[in-house]
């Protein structure tokens, strides 16, 4: 593996080859914030919040740094004034959906995202589709997925799997940054399994 | 069918079909095109070979042919019908008119006046079909030979000299100088990036992998465009061609045709144009005794949109949901099952026989300094001739909506016209004399795309354009990554709320906001390009957003929440016209009283505005002003002068 020298910061870093530049940003204590990204995970790129500013090629965009693999020569900036505006509108459009999610609240302080911007549509999830990848990936169980696109797009339980398997598992609880998951995983067990609920809305 | 083994058999082959065919026999060429069958073309051909039979012209062997062919391009005047070797045109035929073509211009040689077409501001009749305005202002490469071939016939592509270009590449050149033929042609991809295709296919070539594929992108879906749907139904066997090339070039052995299932008649004739050409040898093993070996199959698309972009169609391919994925790497590099990948558009791929078969010079002849060539375009909306037009790249934008589209219809004024899909910009009159190229619309804030080219007249509200793309992109966009997902869904929201008459001071400021960050921070060029309709209409008709937030005026008198109909009671005569007409039974008032609108039974659907007769002129639209009070009921009755 040779070795990419590359600028984060202004600081020299050294990488090697295949290294994205979350993991070389990672390895000199230089902070990116991730939502989507998990390590035991394939970079997966969705939630945009590590968009770092690079200089490539002769021309300066917008990367996510989980995604964008190293190149010699390359300038990348973490912080500036296009990075932190397209954090601070990207933060305002999840904390839409998930106003009092805990992994939302010290970004939002961090790039002065203010919750009540756009209009609440509290679905409680933002589709950073961390259990959906867990379970897929590590579990290889696939009992959570994405259902349909665009605007309408949502995560749901397949009841026929994860009435098998996820009652021992949940190991894709403590994953969700906004705690979604949870509410979908009981909506669903109240679906998929009626017995195990309290009380049957239908009275059967 | 016997294969055919090498270049020398393919041009015996060639003669022998060439001399089978007399070009002094007549031809009766139907569209049968998807715009001409949906207007009946399937029951004008029935008609016209029975006419022949009933005429007696089938007992004489091979006195006349029908020939079912893909589309010619003139839509908007279908079913569209060419007999040859004259090349009268007929437009809008109809199945009661197969008697008189057959006894009058088969037979007789004469021409059926009232089928040609009138030139609408001469009056003159042009009788041959190049001579027609929409035609002769074009530069028909690519889709010319659509009304001279039926596309489920080999035959007639050979005998266009199909199939040549496969010969001439796979036995006289080698891989690298095809590449270099590419290259030094300029072609740039035809499905929207306008990357260079000769690079990209280098890039795919030296990619160290043996295994590689070649695709042809036909998941064509912005609303309004089919152009590589003409070229699939149409002439099938040309796209084909240049992929065999692509392939060769290449060194691929396997290819794809990625079809959308909405496109049946396309997918059927791709299906027959590969089976055929197995059939004869320019598929499978050892190609023209060149020792080239390639297969292709047909896949179909779901109809996402987005499985247009090429990391979304590979995922599609491969079985998964099609969703984009980052480049790096590039599908040259890692595309699909992991191996290098060459995937162009339907059209891009129509280019190659012809750069092959007459130099790559023959492309650079034509067009700007940066797009070489011609280019497809589906020229629609508020344009006398809609319907599928080539023209040279440099050609000016007026040209197009004037020259090949005839102008306006109804006498109305242009306004915009909005090029490259749901991800495109509107463009307005002062920039009609911009040569239509990559650069240059991309420039004024439009893209190439595919060639999507919708024309708008005054009656056309830009924030309600804007409305409409977004609602296309909220649902199409796969919705993986936030700021397309969610960019959209709040610009949608915004511009609902604008058109509704609920629209805020900095709405427009935060819909740019908005869309910087959906363009600069999305994953895949769907994002990158969402936000072209809002930014491109704030541009231009910024003052129609201002009149829609300010004043809560539709200026356009389309958005209707913000428009009301009045009858003025000074020019009402009661006439009843309106009353009768008026859907939503709104309208009340009698033979001798003045017409009232009930406003909230109203629709506003307009039917009161349009038939109140012009003498009159009674009925009004008001937008962005208050409603006069309703008449009282006393002065409502009209004393009519008596007749005496």
């Amino acid at each position: 593996m040779s070795e990419i020298l590359l600028q984060i910061d202004g600081i020299e870093v050294k990488a090697k080859e295949g290294m994205t530049i979350l993991e070389a940003a990672q390895s000199v204590g230089i902070y990116i914030p991730t939502l989507c990204h998990h390590e035991k995970l394939e970079p997966y790129g969705a939630c945009r919040i590590c968009v770092v500013e690079v200089d490539a090629r002769g021309r300066t965009s917008l990367v996510a740094a989980c995604l964008y693999p190293v190149e010699p020569d390359l300038v990348v900036r973490t912080r500036s004034e296009k990075v932190d505006k397209t954090r601070k509108i990207l933060l305002e459009q999840f904390l839409a959906h998930a106003p009092d999610a805990p992994a939302l609240q010290d970004l939002a302080q961090e790039y002065g995202a203010d919750k009540d911007r756009f209009e609440k549509e509290s679905s409680f999830c933002i589709l950073c589709g961390l259990c959906v990848r867990y379970c897929a990936e590590v579990k290889k169980k696939n009992a959570v997925g994405f259902v349909d696109r665009g605007a309408r797009r949502e995560i749901n339980f397949i009841p026929e799997i994860a009435s098998r398997e996820c009652w021992n598992c949940k190991e894709c609880f403590p994953l969700c940054p906004t705690s979604y998951l949870q509410a979908a995983y009981h909506l669903t067990e109240a679906l998929a399994f009626p017995r195990h609920s309290i009380k049957s809305t239908t009275g059967k | 069918m016997p294969r055919i083994n090498s270049p020398a058999e393919l041009e015996k082959f060639r003669k022998d079909i060439l001399s089978k065919r007399d070009p002094n026999r007549p031809c009766v060429a139907v569209c049968t095109g998807t715009g001409c069958l949906a207007l009946g073309a399937a029951k004008v051909v029935t008609a016209l070979k029975e006419e022949i039979k009933k005429q007696g012209l089938a007992t004489k062997v091979d006195v006349v042919d029908v020939r079912e062919t893909g589309c010619p391009g003139f839509c908007e005047r279908g079913p569209l019908v060419v007999i040859y070797p004259e090349e009268t045109c007929y437009l809008q035929v109809q199945p009661g008119d197969a008697e008189e073509i057959v006894s009058q211009t088969i037979l007789a040689k004469k021409v059926i006046d009232r089928l040609v077409y009138v030139d609408p501001i001469t009056g003159e009749k042009i009788v041959r079909e190049s001579e027609i305005p929409f035609y002769k202002n074009q530069m028909r490469h690519l889709i010319g030979n659509n009304i001279k071939i039926d596309p489920k016939s080999i035959d007639d592509y050979l005998a266009v000299g199909g199939y040549s270009a496969l010969a001439k590449a796979l036995c006289q050149v080698t891989p690298e100088q095809v590449v270099g033929l590419v290259k030094d042609s300029n072609l740039r991809g035809r499905g929207g990036a306008g990357f260079p295709t000769g690079r990209k296919w280098e890039f795919t070539r030296n990619s160290p992998e043996k295994t590689k594929y070649v695709i042809v992108n036909a998941d064509e879906g912005d609303p309004g465009a089919f152009m590589d749907r003409a070229l699939l139904e149409g002439n099938p066997h040309s796209v084909l061609e240049g992929l065999t090339i692509g392939a060769y070039a290449i060194g691929a052995h396997e290819g794809y045709f990625y079809v959308r299932q909405e496109y049946p008649l396309a997918v059927e004739n791709v299906t027959i144009a590969i089976r055929k050409a197995e059939d004869y040898g320019f598929l499978g093993k050892n190609i023209l005794g060149s020792g080239f070996d390639f297969t292709v199959k047909v896949r179909w698309g779901a109809g996402a949109f987005v499985c247009g972009e090429e990391t979304a169609l590979l995922m599609s391919l491969e079985g998964k949901a099609g969703e984009p994925r980052a480049r790096p790497p590039y599908p040259a590099v890692k595309g699909l099952w992991g191996k290098p990948t060459n995937i162009n558009n339907v059209e891009t791929w129509a280019n190659v026989p012809l750069i092959i078969n007459n130099g790559a010079g023959f492309l650079t002849s034509i067009g700007t300094e940066g797009s070489k060539g011609t280019k497809i375009f589906s020229l629609v909306g508020k344009v006398n001739n809609t319907g599928l037009v080539e023209v040279p790249m440099g050609i000016t934008l007026r040209d197009i909506v004037y020259k090949v589209g005839g102008g306006i219809p109804g006498g109305k004024k242009f306004k915009a016209v909005q090029t490259g899909g749901p991800s495109g910009g509107c463009i307005p009159e002062k920039y009609l004399d911009i040569e239509v190229d990559f650069d240059e619309l991309k420039k004024v804030g439009a893209i190439m795309g595919s060639g999507g080219m919708i024309v708008m007249d005054e009656d056309t509200c830009m924030v309600d354009v804007a409305r409409y793309f977004l609602n296309f992109l909220t649902g199409e966009s796969c919705g993986k990554c936030s700021p397309c997902r969610e960019g959209i869904r709040q610009m949608l929201k915004i511009l609902t709320n604008i058109s509704k008459g609920k629209g805020r001071e900095g709405d427009i400021e935060l819909l740019e906001e908005l869309s910087e960050a959906t363009r600069d921070a999305s994953l895949c060029a769907l994002g990158g390009s969402a936000p072209n309709p809002v930014l491109s209409t704030i541009r231009y008709f910024r003052d129609e957003y201002e009149a829609h937030i300010k004043e809560k005026r539709c200026p356009a008198y389309v958005c209707k929440e913000l428009i009301s109909y009045h009858i003025d009671p000074d020019k009402c005569q009661a006439c009843m016209i309106c009353l009768r007409k008026c859907p939503a039974e709104a309208i009340a008032g009698d033979k001798n009283q003045i017409h009232v609108i009930d406003q909230d039974k109203c629709t506003k659907c307009g039917t009161c505005f349009e038939v109140c007769p012009s003498r009159f002129g009674a009925v009004r639209r008001l937008s962005g002003e208050p409603l006069p009070p309703p008449i009282p009921e006393e002065a409502r009755i009209i004393v009519r002068k008596s007749k005496g």
